[in-house]
């Protein structure tokens, strides 16, 4: 019977395990979603099978909805504040707890194994309670978080003992100078990846020697600016199977027994594939890591201000594999000229500021960015800070590169025109969206008008994820986006003339999105109220930190700081004074 | 390109401009602060090009192309713009505690460039300094015609720049101090030091030579 007429043949004669078992193929996020919202049997068999959840606003959902209709979780990803957080424009107290979130999943059944948070706000309690509550804990990763000291992190190492991972990335952690590397116990010898890079004090050398000694799986390993070059080398005898390496202080005279026994333990370690660090370092050190720059897939100088233009080059010259590298703008573009011709294989590309208070020193230009698109036609991910930037480079790099996924342009003075011809970077961005096809996610900067938004909501149909600053001239250009991006889900806005007109048009919009971000601009609080009366399912959050009493509750008063989200739990209670939800 | 959009600009323009662009105020670099009434545009960080019409791509480009390229072109003060560039607050932290000085030496043919603070000590400095620069003092003796024919090595008198514009004497003020006011350094030759001997003897092979000549 069931081999009858295929139009009648359902997929539910199959047994709950067949389905699950062909469920655990489908790993991406969006496709389990999707999965999901076939049929009420399919929506039951995937939640009981679903091991990893993203969210991407905590306040999108609570954590008992989550843990109820996601009992056999084991890895959970959240994500905070809104990204303009990282550039100091949301004040710190705003939110994004993690406590709450762990203190419901502790006193579930559920078996936690790996929490990666990014922008969130994390007390020693909550790394402490985690430590405590998930016998299996494997994993713990925090992206730009705050909140914790290295209290925090000796729990973690004292308590989880099965720790494979603990990777902190560009946390400000309140460093107590404890002894937190000695909580790991002797016991522990799990582990496989450890980063503690972004920590400011001192650690105990002995403790880092020997967990290092006592860690076989341990594949990668990113030290702080506190780890001397003597201890690098001693770690590295211990673990030849690197393949992720972070040195701390690279600094020693090249004529030292110490430099020649670092060189030969490098050499041993054949597998690195992944190097960063030099927190602090020396132009005449680099020559050490030479042996192992033949087989680099990822390279990150973009903390060793200390190397100059022909330090960088004549390292460079030796990475003939790099799929990433993450450098600084003192590479300068005749730099970017030796890794066009040097990284055929170059994916990812970002060029951070090295000079943060303006005082005018050398960046890169056009040139460099166009030479790189000339030499290394696999690029798909862009991060590039510099001077200034052409209508034509742009043409050129978009007919060069028609890959890019992530294209984010930073031009260091905001509103500058196209210094050739002096007119707005509309075409060399209207190029760009136009020729890659699969563009996700664009950041503009420069002069720019309506027109470039224009093109964006024409061609760019995979965006996703949008940041403009100080850009357009009328609602008109927010409204070419909010009409032609399909696939949007994160807009952020700031210092741009886009009002209430725009904000209002098609309020439905927003509950296909995660969240729109909108500072400095003319939306005006008697916009925010009515699109939030409209749409009872966002949460429409005014910040605004000038005293309440300065504050007119007068609808015309244009608004400072607005950010809205969808969310399926209604408006969240930890909000602190200066943040008004309507 | 009419010769409007022409990076010079007439001199009486040029005087006009730089009174207005050096006047602070809250607007962005770059930005043209001119007017149809005059007035500056003062405390609006949003007051973007409202009062100038701009028609880009129009190439019968009027005064209103010039008034785009002189904000472009004039030397506004550097206004802090919050959150700009945007760079994650730890990076920015990071790249500050820095303190990243030019190094000249008189003779030398290019700078070099020194952390401040990796050092502790003026004597960690000046040993590193030595170090750095003791090829450039074999170049120069190699490349002069004459033979210097006293025993010296050339003595260097370090000196910097502080804070104020001034030039002075490296060593007066306590370490910390110096490294905040610092802003670049340079290796003096010192005129005196023809007839006395040198603070360090040279270290090179090449210039023993010579002083054994």
């Amino acid at each position: 019977m069931f081999w009858g007429n295929r139009k009648t043949l359902k997929m539910n004669y199959f047994p709950d395990e067949v389905l699950e078992h062909v469920f655990d193929f489908i790993s991406s996020h969006k496709d389990r979603n999707s999965v999901s919202l076939v049929c009420k049997s399919w929506y039951k068999i995937e939640r009981y099978s679903r091991q990893r959840v993203f969210i991407g606003n905590c306040y999108s959902i609570s954590p008992e909805r989550l843990i109820a209709r996601f009992p056999g979780l084991k890895s959970l990803t959240l994500k905070g504040m809104p990204h303009f957080a990282d550039f100091n424009l949301v004040p710190h107290d705003w939110g994004g707890f993690v406590y709450p979130w762990i203190k419901a999943l502790a006193k579930s059944r559920i078996g936690l194994e790996e929490l990666r948070l990014k922008r969130m706000v994390v007390s020693d309690e909550s790394l402490e309670l985690l430590s405590k509550s998930f016998l299996n804990f494997k994993s713990l990763v925090l992206v730009s978080c705050e909140g914790f000291t290295t209290d925090g992190l000796a729990a973690i190492a004292a308590n989880c003992r099965f720790l494979r991972e603990l990777d902190l990335q560009e946390n400000e952690v309140d460093d107590h100078r404890g002894h937190w590397l000695s909580s790991f116990p002797e016991s522990c010898t799990s582990l496989v990846s450890l980063n503690f890079a972004c920590l400011k004090g001192e650690i105990n050398l002995g403790a880092i020697e020997r967990l290092v000694a006592r860690s076989p799986n341990l594949k990668s390993l990113r030290l702080n600016r506190a780890v001397p070059f003597d201890t690098l080398q001693k770690l590295l005898m211990q673990a030849p199977q690197l393949v992720d390496l972070g040195t701390g202080n690279f600094v020693h005279d090249p004529s030292s027994e110490a430099y020649n026994k670092l060189k030969s333990a490098i050499q041993r370690c054949k597998s690195i594939r992944s190097l960063s660090g030099f927190l602090e370092v020396a132009p005449h050190c680099m020559s050490a890591i030479y042996p192992i720059c033949a087989n680099l897939t990822f390279l990150n100088l973009s903390y060793a201000p200390g190397l100059h233009g022909n330090d960088l080059t004549k390292l460079i010259q030796h990475c003939r594999k790099l799929q990433r590298l993450w450098i600084l703008d003192c590479i300068g573009d005749k730099g970017l000229g030796v890794v066009a011709s040097t990284c055929k294989e170059l994916q990812e590309l970002r060029v951070f500021p090295s000079d943060l208070i303006g005082a005018g020193n050398a960046a890169v230009t056009e040139e460099g960015l166009v030479h790189i698109s000339a030499g290394c036609p696999k690029l798909n991910s862009l991060l590039y800070f510099c001077q200034q930037m052409t209508n034509a480079a742009l043409i050129t790099v978009a007919k060069n590169c028609p890959n890019f996924i992530r294209f984010r342009l930073c031009i260091l003075d905001p509103q500058k025109p196209d210094p050739v011809t002096n007119q707005a970077l509309d075409e060399g961005f209207g190029a760009i969206v136009q020729s890659c096809k699969g563009l996700k996610r664009l950041s503009l900067s420069g002069l720019l008008t309506d027109q470039v938004f224009l093109y964006i909501g024409m061609y760019a149909e995979q965006l996703e994820m949008l940041s403009i600053a100080f850009a357009g001239d009328s609602d008109k250009g927010m409204l070419y986006v909010l009409n032609g991006c399909k696939k949007l889900r994160k807009l952020e806005i700031r210092d741009c003339p886009f009002g209430n007109e725009a904000l209002l048009e098609d309020v439905g919009k927003y509950e296909t999105m995660r969240s729109l971000w909108m500072s400095s601009c003319e939306v005006t609080l008697g916009g925010c109220k009515t699109l939030a009366e409209k749409m009872p399912s966002l949460s429409v959050e005014i910040i605004n930190e000038i005293e309440q009493m300065e504050f007119s509750l007068d609808d015309m008063q244009k608004v400072e700081k607005m950010y809205l989200y969808r969310t399926l739990v209604g408006h969240r209670k930890d909000a602190p004074e200066f943040v008004w939800i309507l | 390109m009419s010769p409007e959009n022409g990076k010079i600009l007439p001199e009486n323009d040029a005087a006009d401009l730089n009174f207005e662009a050096t006047e602070l105020t809250l607007g962005l670099p770059g930005k043209s602060r001119v007017t149809s009434d005059g007035g500056a545009k003062l405390g609006n960080k949003r007051g973007f090009f409202e009062t100038v019409d701009l028609n880009f791509g129009d190439k019968d480009c009027g005064q209103s192309q010039i008034d785009v390229q002189e904000a472009a072109n004039s030397p506004v003060s550097k206004v802090q713009v919050e959150g700009w560039p945007p760079v994650r607050g730890f990076r920015k932290n990071a790249m500050t505690s820095c303190k990243y000085v030019k190094v000249a030496v008189d003779g030398a043919p290019y700078l070099r460039k020194v952390d401040l603070e990796m050092y502790d000590s003026y004597q960690q400095l000046l040993s590193s300094l030595e170090q750095m620069f003791s090829c450039f003092t074999i170049r120069n003796y190699l490349n002069e015609k004459k033979i210097i024919d006293h025993m010296n090595g050339i003595e260097y008198v370090p000196t910097y720049e502080d804070k104020d514009g001034d030039w002075m004497l490296v060593g007066d003020v306590p370490w910390q101090m110096f490294v905040e006011s610092c802003k670049r350094l340079r290796l003096k030759k010192s005129s005196e030091a023809i007839g006395l001997a040198p603070r360090t003897p040279p270290k090179c092979a090449s210039t023993t030579e010579r002083s054994l000549n």
